[in-house]
């Protein structure tokens, strides 16, 4: 049994064979492999993710298992019940693996030190977003082979950004140059212990990087001050197609999705020749199976 | 008539400035001789061999939650008092922030008696400075100094209002005691679980950022030095607060503060992956933060050693990190924390028996913190040198969060002795009844 609750701590050779193994599970690639038939997959989100539990569970099936979901957004779990107690019971179903997801930083690593199976962080506060990174990771690898010397700019709300801190860390050890681009309010302080480089200037920056990552802008930081406006936000940090003609020739646009139109990203631009954020989608699914199989084995 | 003669001991007394070898006698609960030639033991004395032990005033300890009344699952006063003899202390003051506020006589009487009962060590009621720690309308501070409360706080929040603070600090000169603060813009940390810092990053959780410490000290500082009031600054995690205390108190101003043995000893690195026993309010600071402490406990800008020992239940911290209640108990393993420093160098043993016993009971005017003949017989004996290991299970706390589980200490107490009769004694109690 083989946890993944975050990216941190994997070294280059394990990652690129987890990358290696998702290129097979590609539509296409060698006979499909049902190592979890028989077994059951628990899907545990606390918070709504129609995209990242649905991934979860396509790969889940393709490796033969049965999937069951619990969705907890919202309200639903009974009064007094704790993560812990929700844990517990959903093991006594005795699922291979659980896949949680949960608003607070931390919570599938208490989950996986009081169950036996095995736990994977679906997104957890603003922590990690593992199988984000890697599925990142793997379709900016798909392009250029390997991620050596390359520079990925990551823009927008870091601060309360999963995916930003995973691809960070990802991105970093497989060689390449990360740099971190928001406002200062949205830039938390130890990036550059984490091996980031961090800037205010997006349109300094942009011709430097060779993939450009947006961050999804969550509209509630509007009320908590961290930014004027979403419309002062876009003007600053918005990826229109002007910026995008900053860039370098080749250099692809990311976003983990769901995107808000007009403000990281341009119509224009989210849904014009640069974005791979459908590439992204589908590897995903691969990149999960790849995941799942790692941890059955 | 009983006595006791401590034998060949190693007597550190900073009030008295003794440190060296003497005999101590106690007669009739008090301090009766500390000589450095050999005394001769009384008739039917008890005498104590402290060949290689600390002979040292009774350690009191300026911030204790006991829980009681309304929280008597995580402690009782007899608990809390039978954790604070196993530690060394033979004072301690009880926060008022239980589950009916101390902020009237009948609360404070009610404190008391629970502590009368247990007859372990003296238990110092700390009265609120708000009415139910609202901090909207003042407690009667006359009626609770009256009943017996040594300081006004509203520990666990803070007095975000600074008319209002303005105001205690003003009225308590009254009756001339501390106002004690639990420094905490709520601004500014609101919503953070851990301090704020490349580790927060690193954990994707909301960070507190030291200036929601250091701000409010400035403010009460400027408001002391309006008001000419007594002000005593709980628990000070970071580097800035130290720095304006510092500059405060040589400007002649009436401040003291103390430092928790968890922020002299851990930094925010002890979170790990989201361990709830390293999450404290204030949280645990950065390295800089922790040697800019130490520092502050050599020169002076410290009075005091406290615990901040706050007892939980197991389900308070078995949850999510950002869910995790704030506290980790303290009383029984602050000797050892405290000698750590004493090993590596940082303090001298003279110093860290002052921080703890000696500025203590100056800060809040207690009795003991000296051994001069004539003062009560409140005394430790410590056995600097034992080994032993931190295991929670067997704390005489009613609760077990400690982050230091498992830790090595180096230095042990022997005995607690209050008022000339020995409480705690090679690792047992020994109750009255
Ligand atoms: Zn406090």
């Amino acid at each position: 049994m083989r946890h993944l609750l975050g990216i941190a701590g994997w070294r280059r050779d394990e990652l690129e064979a987890l990358l290696d193994r998702a290129q097979e599970h590609l539509p296409g690639g060698p006979e499909a492999s049902h190592v979890l038939r028989g077994q059951v997959v628990a899907n545990l989100f606390f918070e709504d993710s129609t995209r990242t539990r649905s991934s979860f569970e396509v790969a889940a099936r393709r490796l033969g298992a049965d999937v069951l979901n619990w969705s907890f957004a919202g309200s639903s779990v009974s009064k007094g019940e704790t993560l812990l107690d929700t844990a517990r019971n959903i093991e006594a179903l005795g699922p291979a693996i659980i896949i949680i997801r949960h608003r607070s930083s931390g919570a599938p690593h208490l989950v996986a030190r009081h169950v036996k199976c095995a736990v994977v962080n679906a997104g957890d506060g603003a922590h990690e977003h593992p199988s984000q990174a890697l599925l990142d990771a793997f379709t900016l690898r798909q392009r250029w082979g390997s991620l050596d010397g390359r520079t990925v700019l990551i823009v927008g709300d870091v601060l309360h950004s999963r995916v930003a801190r995973s691809n960070l860390v990802c991105l970093k050890a497989l060689g390449a140059r990360v740099v971190l681009c928001g406002p200062p309010t949205l830039l938390p302080p130890g990036l550059e212990e984490m091996g980031g480089e961090v800037t205010h200037r997006l349109d300094a920056v942009l011709p430097q990087a060779d993939a450009v990552m947006c961050l999804r802008l969550q509209t509630e930081r509007m009320a908590e001050a961290f930014l004027p406006s979403q419309r002062e936000y876009s003007r600053l940090f918005g990826l229109t197609p002007a910026r995008v003609e900053r860039m370098k020739p080749d250099a692809p646009v990311l976003h983990p999705g769901p995107i808000n139109r007009g403000v990281e990203l341009s119509p224009a631009v989210a849904d014009g020749p640069r974005s791979v954020i459908l590439e992204q989608v589908a590897n995903g699914v691969a990149v999960r199976r790849a995941i799942l199989e790692r941890c059955a084995s | 008539m009983t006595s006791v003669l401590f034998q060949r001991a190693r007597v550190i007394d900073p009030r008295n400035g003794v440190d060296g070898i003497r005999d101590v006698l106690v007669t009739d609960g008090r301090v009766a001789q500390v000589s450095e030639a050999p005394l001769v033991a009384p008739k039917d004395a008890r005498v104590v061999d402290a060949t290689g032990k600390w002979v040292v005033p009774g350690f009191i300890d300026l911030h204790v939650h006991l829980r009681e009344p309304g929280e008597e699952g995580k402690e009782t006063v007899l608990t809390g008092c039978r954790a604070a003899v196993a530690g060394g202390f033979t004072g301690v003051v009880a926060m008022p922030n239980t589950k009916v506020v101390n902020d009237s006589a009948l609360v404070t009487e009610l404190v008391l008696s629970r502590a009368r009962d247990a007859d372990l060590c003296h238990v110092y009621p700390a009265g609120a400075i708000t009415k139910g720690l609202k901090g909207e309308e003042l407690s009667e501070a006359g009626e609770l100094v009256g009943a017996g409360c040594v300081a006004l706080t509203d520990d666990g929040r803070p007095v975000m209002n600074a008319a209002l603070m303005r105001r205690v600090l003003q009225y308590a000169t009254l009756f001339d005691v501390p106002v004690m603060v639990h420094e905490e813009d709520l601004t500014l940390s609101a919503g953070g679980a851990m301090h704020e810092g490349a580790t927060s990053t690193r954990l994707g959780l909301r960070g507190i950022p030291a200036s929601a410490e250091v701000a409010m000290v400035a403010r009460d500082l400027v408001l002391l030095e309006e008001t000419k009031g007594r002000l005593h600054v709980a628990h000070v995690s970071c580097e800035g607060s130290v720095r304006l205390i510092r500059e405060a108190k040589k400007r002649g101003l009436r401040v003291t503060c103390e430092v928790a043995p968890h922020h002299f000893t851990l930094d925010d690195r002890a979170v790990g992956d989201y361990d709830t026993h390293a999450k404290m309010a204030p949280p645990l600071r950065g390295d800089a933060d922790v040697k800019a402490l130490r520092e502050a406990l050599v020169d002076g800008t410290v009075d005091a050693i406290a615990t901040d020992h706050a007892p939980h239940g197991v389900s308070d911290k078995l949850v999510e990190f950002e869910k995790g209640i704030n506290g980790i108990v303290g009383l029984e393993t602050a000797l050892g924390l405290t000698l750590a420093l004493v090993h590596e160098g940082v303090l001298t043993p003279r110093r860290a028996v002052e921080l703890l016993s000696e500025g203590p009971a100056r800060v809040f005017g207690l009795p003991g913190g000296h051994l001069a003949p004539g003062s009560p017989a409140d005394i430790t004996v410590v056995s600097p040198g034992e080994e032993w290991t931190v295991d929670a299970h067997r704390f005489y706390s009613r609760s077990r969060n400690t982050p230091f589980h498992g830790r090595t200490m180096k230095g042990r107490v022997s005995q607690t002795w209050v008022g000339g009769r020995c409480v705690f004694e090679d690792g047992q109690l020994k109750e009255s009844r």
